[in-house]
């Protein structure tokens, strides 16, 4: 009962979708405020449809009914409540399910909060929303229904994919999700603006808190994707440059760049149609994103099965979309006018160099990611392109738009002063320069350019550091002064810097970690020990423990200092899981300050050796820590009163008040 | 500067940094990229020692020999042609004899294929795509091996 009134809500949810999708434009081009005023309780309605279908299969995954085809292929009763939870989105049906219910929930939040849009606006940019989510009711309905029957029961489910029954899939897909899906909402306004023929600063001003949330989420989900993916694959690596991971970079890159973009146009009124046509950008992307990880066209760790009826309707929703949102811009996006003059030395100029690094970087990614999917259809051959490829195309560009970053928060509007802003970076530069000298004299071995990749990181976090201290000018006013003018600090410049300087210390880590890592591999018999960086490893043999639904073969290992004392243990295991007799490698992980010691292992073997695989990772922590800098500095600058939403909320409550009087 | 002049500099900025992004990828392209080739592709398209391909296949049944120090060799087929794969390092988890199995290295002297990096990434039918692909054009794919992932264990029948 319970599934089949989710996949009757389902369908209801698209029947609503399609009127909201189309009264709202209807009532726009005949001006009727009746049929434009539909779109909002509507789109509310259409979210309750979806979360009872959520709802229904989260029910079914948590009774653990097996005669849904979806829940048997992907459960099993002896799985603890939080992985019978997560597995809903741990397959392609149920992380479906999960992008139409963020999108309508997103939706409906535009519908409640966006009182005091322009009407037109509003019921242009639901509609185009309401146009997305029938897409995706639709194919979920025809080529991926999650509340599929089977005739006979089976008595116990076939288990979640054993990598996948982690802590991480709690948080990785919906972090990432609600990235994708929260561009949808710059996306819809772009649209509806061209629709509209019409685009001015408040546009961007209730645009970029929705760009700025959906930034902090993907930023946020890929950090988070990406430790999931060091700890758990075993090989400690924390970026492959595989496609799936690319197809979340692109949108994040695009993104990027759009947050910069509307923050020139809320300003000064300048790069209107290039805001615009981000907004489409970043979407499409994410669309794309999904196109890749859905489709399965390419290998992938996270491919999903292989359906060619899915991959072609996800194909068609693709052209639809992004074939008809560049079309339309390139027809209507004449029609909007230009505004603000800047000298290419300025703020804005800053960041139009900044959008245009970005978006250069991001189209190398798309090139490699695509290129092979490219040159199989033409000439039948099939070519990888790895690391090395991104690592010498993305990484110059992305090198030079970090050198550049702390210049643009000292530069004022219209027209800058880059000497003026060289001269106090100064001390940055000096610190930079310091930290490439340091890095020279205490590493040896690694890439010779490495330093020099430390030196910028610093640089770029120093910068940080220099606008902060330059807004509170706490070097030239007595401290009390120079505090409160910290706290009067607009927060959006505390977000500016804390954005800036998480990117540093992200770009610190993978330096780090990528030139002067350390490896061993080796088969250890109990009593040996192996010596990596300062440590002393010494293993003391092999013990079995049970799990929920799994067991694991665990190595002790005793970590002391080269010659000194000791410092704990590390509990790498082998874990089977019966249900798929299939097996996962748990690795141990020791944190020293930032740095981490990795330790993996391998299949035992009959004489009682043990292969393992030890990691030193020195400064990787840095990697993620960045991320979590630029998700608070994000959040900072969200919460800042200028952006929002509804500024002109005052006036009205004075309003309410006076009949009291 | 004028409007005009303005919008040119701009305009010349961002061609130069695409022409740089540009004539970095054509360099990367040239150096980076890595043809996928199965064992039967190896025979007929000679493919010389040194050169870097990821090699694709079937990890042929009872080849797995354990040498010493974590060094392995193996047999990869395709049903027509095979080649034997030197290996030394930890075995991804999903490596078993008799499924697929993609390497990369190159081939040294002697016709021995060295690997640096053997991918057991896959999707849920335990084959990576391009394997299946080359079985398929072999002839040698069989259609269990998408049923076998597909089966339910232990249920539907019961």
């Amino acid at each position: 009962m319970i599934p089949e009134i989710g996949h009757y809500a389902l369908m209801l949810a698209l029947g609503l979708a399609l009127i909201q999708g189309i009264m709202p434009i209807v009532g726009t081009r005949t001006n009727d405020a009746v049929l434009m005023s539909m779109a909002a309780p509507t789109a509310v309605a259409q979210f309750a449809f979806v979360a009872i279908a959520f709802g229904a299969l989260a029910v079914c995954y948590v009774t653990s009914d097996f005669s849904v085809l979806n829940v048997f292929q992907n459960s099993n009763s002896q799985m603890p409540l939080m992985y019978r939870l997560t597995s809903i989105w741990g397959n392609h049906e149920g992380s479906m399910m999960l992008w139409v219910s963020i999108l309508t929930f997103f939706g409906a939040l535009v519908a409640v909060f966006g009182t005091n849009l322009p009407v037109v606006l509003k019921a242009n940019a639901l509609a185009v929303q309401a146009w997305i989510a029938a897409a995706f009711h639709l194919f979920i309905l025809v080529t991926s229904n999650p509340f599929v029957r089977i005739a006979d029961a089976p008595f116990e489910g076939r288990d979640l994919n054993p990598i996948l029954q982690d802590p991480g899939l709690a948080f990785h897909p919906p972090m990432l999700y609600l990235g994708y899906v929260g561009f949808s909402i710059a996306f819809s306004f772009a649209i509806a603006a061209l629709l509209e023929g019409r685009i001015d600063a408040a546009w961007a001003r209730w645009v970029r808190p929705w760009v700025l949330g959906a930034w902090m989420c993907l930023t946020l989900g890929i950090a988070g994707g990406s430790y999931w993916a060091y700890y758990e694959l075993g090989w400690g690596g924390f970026w492959f440059w595989d496609p799936v991971e690319n197809a979340s970079l692109m949108p994040w890159l695009a993104g990027t760049a759009l947050l910069h973009s509307a923050v020139v146009m809320e300003k000064r009124g300048a790069l209107k149609v290039w805001t615009i046509l981000l907004a489409i950008l970043a979407f499409s992307l994410s669309l794309i994103g999904t196109f890749l990880v859905r489709s399965g066209v390419l290998t992938s760790v996270h491919a999903f099965a292989t359906d060619p009826t899915r991959g072609i309707f996800i194909l068609a929703i693709l052209i639809l979309f992004i074939g008809g949102a560049l079309a339309l811009y390139a027809w209507r996006a004449p029609l909007l006018k230009q505004g603000g003059l800047f000298a290419p030395i300025s703020r804005e100029g800053a960041l139009v160099f900044n959008n245009l690094f970005l978006t250069t970087a991001c189209a190398t990614v798309f090139v490699g990611t695509l290129y092979p999917l490219a040159l199989e259809a033409l000439t039948g051959d099939k070519i990888s392109v790895g690391p090395p490829f991104f690592n010498s195309t993305f990484g110059p560009l992305f090198i030079a738009l970090m050198a550049a970053m702390p210049f643009g928060p000292l530069m004022s509007w219209k027209r800058g002063d880059l000497l003026g802003a060289a001269q106090r970076l100064l001390t940055a530069g000096l610190l930079g320069a310091v930290a490439i000298a340091a890095a020279f004299a205490l590493e040896h071995g690694g890439p010779v350019l490495a330093p020099f990749g430390v030196g910028i990181a610093v640089f770029v976090m120093a910068g940080a550091v220099t606008d902060i201290a330059e807004r509170t000018l706490i070097l030239r006013l007595p401290f009390r002064a120079a505090l409160r003018r910290a706290l009067g600090l607009p927060r959006s410049a505390w977000g500016t810097a804390l954005g800036h300087f998480g990117i540093g210390a992200t770009l610190l880590g993978i330096v780090a970690v990528t030139a002067w890592g350390s490896e061993r591999i080796a088969e250890i018999k109990p009593g040996a020990s192996l010596d990596i960086a300062h440590y002393r490893l010494t293993f003391d043999g092999l013990f079995s423990r049970a799990g929920p639904n799994y067991h694991d073969v665990v190595g002790r290992f005793t970590v002391r200092r080269i010659g000194g004392e000791l410092i704990g243990t590390m509990e790498p295991s082998r874990r089977t899981f019966p249900a798929r007799n299939e097996a996962t490698t748990e690795a141990a992980l020791m944190t020293r300050g930032v740095s981490q010691l990795y330790l993996s292992l391998g299949d035992p073997n009959r004489d009682g050796t043990v292969p393992v695989r030890l990691y030193f990772k020195p400064q990787v922590l840095m990697i993620w820590l960045g991320a979590i800098i630029m998700f608070i500095g994000g959040g900072l600058s969200l919460s800042d009163r200028r952006l929002r939403v509804g500024a002109p909320r005052p006036a009205k409550a004075r309003a309410r008040l006076q009949p009291a009087e | 500067m004028t409007r005009k002049q303005r919008r040119l500099v701009l305009i010349g900025g961002g061609l130069g940094v695409l022409a740089v992004a540009v004539a970095l990828m054509l360099n990367a392209f040239r150096d980076s990229i890595v043809f996928f080739n199965s064992p039967s592709d190896v025979v007929e398209k000679h493919v010389g020692p040194g050169t870097r391909i990821r090699l694709g296949g079937l990890v042929k049944d009872g080849s797995l020999a354990r040498g010493d120090n974590l060094s392995f060799r193996f047999d990869v087929t395709d049903g027509k042609s095979e080649i034997a794969v030197s290996y030394r390092g930890v075995l991804p988890d999903l490596f078993r004899e008799g499924q697929g199995v993609v390497a990369e290295g190159a081939l040294d002297g002697a016709g021995v294929f060295n690997a640096d990096t053997i991918l057991a990434k896959h999707d849920e039918t335990y084959m990576p795509k391009e394997v299946a692909d080359a079985l398929k054009k072999s002839g040698h794919w069989k259609d269990d091996y998408a049923q076998r992932a597909a089966m339910p264990i232990g249920g539907g029948a019961k």
